[in-house]
């Protein structure tokens, strides 16, 4: 399998990217302070705010929060797919290979968006066109952006399926998408992402809308491609469980801003925010039969009207006065880790 | 649920059943759908006999009620008898033939109309619901001017300019008065498809504004405008025979739906009862099938009501 797919990179047809120059030295992904704000009725909702981080090839970050926070919003700020208006990139840097995408022309961003970046999307079922089969679907990414005939594009459809794991993927290809199971038509999606050999796949809560059994299976074949492809993989999620089994390091984020950055390890083992401590704490444990769940106290902060100084000390068990005023900075953990926290090494040792 | 359920297991036994590496396309499915659908036959002959009476009068009645000698005045409002089943008109023509020569100048400017209508309405729905914004509000506001000029005393006033009135003058002027509703319905659609996350998931696979609008807004936003577009044929028919009546549509000695409908009103109460009812049947049976037909057609396009 790898070794076709090798093949097909280097048969890519002009590209309309030739006139840019990637820096094959520099990381795959580096989003650098990255600043997105929504123009709503109520006023500017500041959706992420100084999100930076690094992802090189084969590597898998893993963004957690809860709804609300931002992190779906940075994906499609990568992307380059958010609606502009309300939605506006004010800062930051997001740059593949060296080169800043915010700075790309619409035309050859395009090209990145298909080629070098691409997204799992949470519902596969409302995430493909309803009108056409999936095999057309499939194809169309290689008709449109490699040249390819209908033959080819079928034949690359039927491949890419059974590359997925779809059973009788000659004859599902010709299927719709509403008669496929939830976690087949979730392996249509990532088949779609893949279609095209991106380096970087950014997954937004590709298995929420799964069952458990179906969810596992679905991420063990994202982490299988993964590994072979060597991919960058973004792996957006609230869900500790599935980001504790595949991913290298994890960024936490709340009310929009990357509150902890950290190896998976250290982050279970450790946490060095009072929020990621608390998010570990409200996972349901099976040694706790009986036990109340613990769950985080409050709601997460309306991103319009953000609580002064530390947006997370309302709700924070060891928030003081100083967290009611002053803006914590990244610190720098031992250990290469970031914490947005004045007492993080308080909470480091509790 | 159950209907899930029970489209899934349709889907698979038609999987099993075209198993053997048939190429199963849109277009095959859409024929298999329509194939075994009655009213697709009923509907779709009576179009045809419809549109042959249209373009070809004479296979159905040999003497144009227009030649000279068709129309005896001792033959003004005779009745049904057994040689002459749909009885004379009030100059005296044979009514079938009346009817069958007046269909050209009714269904044409229908069709024409329909055509037109969706054109506009299509493409500047179109543009007002993906483009929004500034090229939205030209769009809406110019269409709710026309939406506050009422319809037959717009069209009473514009026919009433022209020197000449045929068909083409007619096809003008329905078409700027019906363009602005598929034009709002048109709109609306393509805004709820635009928010779909299949556009979502297409733009992060790098496709073109226009590959979207192209494959996944038009594909699944033109199935109220097929809907409409089939109701608005029949009413096109009906705005004919209305403006017809009103004099300022059809003038003698053209032959039309709308011309005999009017004649017919008036002496129908008389006792005249087949000039009116014979006429009126030929219009409701002819928006009946291109409404049936659109029905029909819309089904085997949309694969969800598979």
């Amino acid at each position: 399998m790898s070794e076709t797919l090798t093949e097909n990179r280097k048969r890519q047809p002009r590209s309309p990217l030739s006139g840019v120059k990637f820096d094959d030295s520099a990381p795959l992904l580096e989003v650098e302070n990255l600043q997105v704000e929504f123009h709503t009725r109520d006023g500017i909702a500041k959706a992420v705010q100084g999100v930076s981080f690094t992802l090189n090839a084969g590597e898998t970050l893993g963004i957690l929060g809860e709804s609300g926070c931002g992190k779906s919003v940075t994906a499609q700020a990568i992307m380059g797919i958010l609606d502009t208006p309300p939605a506006k990139v004010t800062g930051g840097q997001v740059r593949y290979r060296g080169v800043d995408l915010l700075q790309m022309d619409e035309k050859t961003r395009r090209h990145v968006r298909a080629n070098k970046i691409a997204m799992i999307f949470q519902d596969a079922l409302s995430s493909l066109n309803p009108v056409f089969t999936v095999g057309w679907q499939l194809g169309e990414l290689y008709r449109q952006h490699a040249g390819a005939s209908r033959k080819e594009a079928r034949a690359k459809a039927v491949e890419l399926l059974e590359m997925v794991g779809i059973p009788a993927a000659r004859d599902r290809v010709n299927d719709f998408p509403h008669q496929f199971s939830g976690g087949m038509r979730q392996r249509v999606m990532i088949a779609m992402a893949l279609a095209l050999q991106p380096d970087i796949i950014i997954a937004d809560e590709p298995t929420t809308a799964l069952d458990v059994t179906v969810q596992a299976q679905v991420m063990a074949l994202l982490a299988d491609l993964q590994r072979e492809m060597q991919l960058g993989l973004i792996l957006i999620t609230h869900d500790m469980g599935v980001v504790a089994d595949v991913t290298d390091k994890i960024c936490v984020m709340y009310a929009g801003h990357a509150v902890e950055q950290a190896n998976v390890y250290e982050i279970y083992e450790r946490p060095g925010h009072p929020y990621t401590k608390a998010l570990l704490e409200s996972i349901p444990r099976v040694d706790q039969k009986g036990e109340e769940l613990t769950a985080i106290k409050g709601l997460p902060p309306a991103l319009v009207n953000p609580p002064p100084g530390c947006s997370f000390h309302p709700r924070c068990a060891f928030a003081r006065d100083r967290c009611k005023t002053d803006e914590p900075p990244l610190y720098q953990l031992p250990g290469n880790r970031e914490s947005a926290c004045h007492y993080w090494e308080e909470v480091l040792n509790s | 649920m159950s209907d899930t359920m029970a489209g899934q297991s349709a889907g698979q036994t038609e999987n099993l059943s075209t198993k053997s590496g048939a190429n199963r396309s849109l277009w095959g499915d859409v024929r298999y759908e329509l194939v075994r659908s009655p009213v697709f036959w009923i509907s779709s002959i009576l179009v045809l006999v419809i549109l042959s009476m249209a373009f070809f009068p004479q296979l159905w009645a040999q003497t144009s009620p227009n030649t000279s000698g068709a129309c005896p005045l001792q033959n003004a409002r005779v009745k049904p008898s057994a040689d002459h089943p749909f009885g004379f008109t009030n100059a005296g023509c044979d009514m079938w033939a009346s009817l069958v020569w007046g269909t050209g100048k009714s269904v044409i400017v229908a069709i024409l109309v329909t055509a037109g209508t969706v054109i506009l309405g299509v493409t500047f729905g179109t543009l007002a619901g993906y483009l929004g914004g500034f090229a939205d509000t030209i769009i809406s506001r110019i269409t709710d001017i026309f939406f506050g000029l009422p319809f037959i005393l717009g069209a009473l006033v514009f026919l009433a300019i022209f020197p000449e009135r045929n068909i083409w003058t007619l096809t003008a002027v329905l078409t700027v008065f019906g363009w602005t509703s598929l034009t709002r319905v048109m709109r609306g659609s393509v805004i709820s498809t635009k928010q779909k996350d299949y556009v979502d998931a297409a733009r992060a696979a790098g496709a073109s504004d226009l590959f979207i609008i192209r494959k996944h807004i038009l594909a699944n936003s033109i199935a109220p405008v097929i809907v409409l577009a089939t109701i608005g044929l029949g009413s096109f028919i009906g705005a004919e025979a209305t403006l017809t009546f009103l004099g300022v549509g059809y003038q003698r000695p053209t032959v039309s739906w709308g011309l005999l409908v009017s004649e017919g009103q008036n002496l129908a109460l008389a006792g005249f009862w087949h000039l009116l009812v014979f006429p009126s049947a030929f219009i409701v049976i002819t928006v009946l099938a291109f409404i049936l037909l659109g029905d029909v057609l819309r089904d085997a396009l949309d694969p969800r009501t598979r």
